[in-house]
């Protein structure tokens, strides 16, 4: 292969403007540490062990961020057939994925002090848990799913009906599981309200961070994607045809 | 061709075959039986609290049956590629599913006619007047376990992992029905009236609802190559 | 009036390009041959003309219409595919009266038993498919696929697991519709591909790398041109 075909290959697509986010993104997440660390004053209850809501949020709303995209482009992608569309969403899922996980196991620290105890079914603990399984479904669908565009289009249809599913799972969680009153839960509630000021500043500079960096990971995972699918196509072309021969019959 | 009569085809097929054969029928009625017994060995409830473990009991096993059902449900349209066969009729593929959620929504509601009233009698549980509404709490949930479980069989069955695929994916999208059936059944058996859970029950009923309009729209999009 | 025309039809499975822009106008009434090697994408082909399978890129107009804008054209269409499409644990005529009602037939129980006897079931028209032979299941298909009066017959490799006997019943039968029908049939075999050929198109990786009246001078010519295009590409 010359040397210049590798370029070729790798061309970054939007090189300049992901430059500038990783600047930006990196900066912010700094800035985010320094004002979760030692900007936000020390809450009074719970102490230090308060802050890892700095990440707990952010990674919590970028989980929810992820999937409304994926639900976003699977409507897109079923609507147009754009291999684009597709990738926007397994790589979205991907990243979701692991924000959701990052946003259980903080909330999970998070309850060890707030409540005692390590996993609490609170309502929106629950959901995200539940959400965090329908995603990972969803990977599997795309790994074991058959060939041809048969995983695209099933984790599709997973990626929509998953995403309707959420306010159902979250409202019958509430409500049948708030019927018989949980011992510890309702404290959750009421850190949103009397947030100290730098508080909500740490808060806000921490979801930005954790957007931008959401946004970074997908393009770079996406382009990946798009580099893979030229290997293959160029595979395919200089004759290795085993696996055309197989989806093709 | 009426949607109606397209419909009525494709579940009576589905029926001539189930009946011919009963393999559906057996093996979720034995199945579920099977299971509430393993589940009472495993908790031994003392006798005074076999109401609070029956609910849960109830569900679980008839989820698991359910699932026996669903994998079942696209198997008998695999081998001869019927279901391709399907889709060269001139209606909307649709109506496919709708017709493989009702046929396999009638076969569970006739093993649920068999082994409820067998699952009181080992769980020690007896309903009296909650009987009605248990009735009702029981239809929407098998029709939201269907709903749901058509959508997946028809994805499992095309893919190498059938058998494991379909309980991944259906259990936590199906987690409002499991939440709220077994919600239901147990303030239902614990004496309160069909009326002090009806919002509990609208959220079901929205699953049901709401999974059955997308699973219509979007079933070609599962079954198209 | 054409049967069916396509024009530049792609289908990517993911990265892979199964079709890579594929034009064939088969005019109606026309016997059209697609030969082709295993992965050439001849069962792509009739899985996109039966609407099956929607292209990546590219259109197919059946008698002039798209047949994913217009579900009634599915009654104009008759597919035998590898499979037989058959109910093992329903009857010969229970089978065929279920395909005529899907299709919406007038009198389903008529059709079902004029076709029985065509293919020679008559006598077995009230057993399980499932106690059939390899033969009769698959003669049984061809009468499934032909229960509506199809103008359009679509089969993918009819002649595959067949033996002679079963081979030489359905060129006949085949024979007895050209003129009267459209027959698209793909096969990798010569011989009995250009036996019913008013048109041959050879498809090699995905692109059609012939196409012309049969008007081969002998079998063997026919051959050779084939196994160029393919040793060709290879």
């Amino acid at each position: 292969m010359p040397p210049d075909s590798h370029r070729e290959l790798a061309r970054p697509a939007r090189a300049d403007w992901r430059a500038a986010a990783i600047a930006a993104g990196s900066a912010l997440l700094l800035a985010g540490l320094y004002m979760a660390l030692l900007y936000a004053p020390e809450e009074r209850t719970m102490g230090a062990a308060q802050r890892i809501f700095y990440v707990h949020v952010p990674a919590a709303w970028v989980g929810f961020l992820a999937f409304a995209v994926v639900c976003a482009a699977s409507v897109g992608y079923l609507g147009t057939r754009r291999r684009a569309w597709d990738l926007t969403a397994h790589a979205s899922t991907e990243v979701g994925v692991v924000f959701t996980t990052l946003a259980i196991a903080s909330g999970s620290v998070w309850g060890r002090y707030a409540w005692g105890t390590w996993w609490s079914w609170d309502p929106r603990l629950t959901t995200t848990f539940l959400l965090w399984f329908i995603y990972v479904a969803s990977l599997m669908v795309r790994a074991y799913g058959g060939t041809g565009t048969q995983p695209s289009r099933f984790a599709a249809v997973l990626g929509i009906v998953g995403f309707l599913d959420i306010p159902l799972i979250y409202l019958s969680v509430l409500w049948w599981r708030s019927l018989h009153p949980l011992p510890v839960v309702v404290g959750a509630e009421g850190v949103g309200s009397g947030l100290h000021p730098a508080m909500l500043h740490a808060l806000v500079v921490n979801v930005v961070a954790f957007t931008i960096l959401y946004v970074i990971l997908v393009s770079l995972r996406r382009e990946q994607m798009v580099v893979a699918d030229r290997l293959t196509a160029r595979a395919g072309r200089s004759g290795v045809r085993a696996g055309a021969g197989e989806v093709a019959g | 061709m009426s949607a109606l009569r397209a419909v009525g085809l494709l579940v009576g097929k589905d029926l001539v075959l189930e009946l011919r054969t009963r393999e559906m029928l057996s093996a979720m009625g034995v199945f579920a039986l099977l299971v509430t017994v393993v589940f009472t060995f495993a908790f031994s409830p003392a006798p005074g609290q076999a109401a609070a473990v029956a609910p849960g009991m109830l569900w679980v096993t008839l989820i698991f049956a359910s699932l026996l059902g669903l994998s079942r449900t696209f198997a008998l349209e695999r081998e001869e590629r019927c279901l391709e066969a399907l889709r060269l009729f001139p209606f909307d593929p649709a109506l496919i599913y709708v017709a493989k959620a009702a046929s396999t929504l009638l076969v569970l509601l006739a093993v649920e006619a068999l082994v409820v009233p067998a699952l009181a009698v080992l769980g020690g549980v007896s309903p009296g007047r909650a009987a009605g509404p248990l009735a009702v709490v029981l239809v929407l949930g098998s029709a939201g376990l269907v709903a749901s479980g058509t959508l997946f069989s028809a994805m499992s069955v095309h893919t190498r992992m059938r058998e494991v695929l379909l309980p991944v994916l259906l259990l936590p999208v199906a987690a409002p029905v499991l939440l709220s059936a077994a919600g239901a059944t147990a303030q239902l058996l614990a004496g309160r009236p069909l009326a002090a859970i009806l919002p509990g029950l609208r959220i079901l009923a929205a699953f049901d609802v709401v999974i059955a309009v997308v699973g219509s729209v979007v079933f070609e999009y599962v079954l198209e190559e | 009036m054409h049967a069916i025309q396509t024009r530049d039809l792609v289908k990517a499975f993911g990265p892979v390009q199964a079709l890579r822009g594929v034009t064939v106008d088969v005019p109606d009434g026309e016997a059209v041959v697609i030969f082709g090697p295993n992965g050439a994408g001849k069962t792509t082909l009739v899985k996109i003309l039966a609407a099956l399978m929607r292209p990546t890129a590219g259109r197919v107009r059946l008698f002039g219409r798209d047949p994913w804008q217009d579900p009634s054209l599915r009654r104009r269409l008759g597919v035998v595919s590898h499979h037989s499409y058959l109910y093992a644990g329903l009857t010969a005529m229970e089978n065929l009266v279920f395909a005529a009602r899907g299709f919406g037939v007038d009198t389903p129980d008529r059709r079902a038993e004029v076709l029985l006897e065509a293919v020679g079931l008559w006598e077995r028209r009230h057993d399980l498919v499932r106690t059939f032979s390899h033969g009769m299941v698959r003669r049984l298909s061809i009468a499934r696929a032909l229960v509506h009066d199809p103008p359009l017959l679509l089969l993918d490799e009819p002649f595959v697991g067949l033996d002679r006997s079963a081979a030489a019943l359905l060129t006949a039968l085949l024979g007895r519709m050209r003129g009267s029908r459209t027959l698209v049939l793909t096969t990798h075999s010569i011989e009995q591909g250009l036996a019913l050929a008013d048109r041959v198109v050879i498809l090699v990786d995905g692109a059609v790398a012939y196409q012309g009246l049969n008007g081969f001078p002998d079998p063997g010519a026919a051959e050779r041109l084939y196994a160029d295009l393919v040793g060709a590409h290879r």
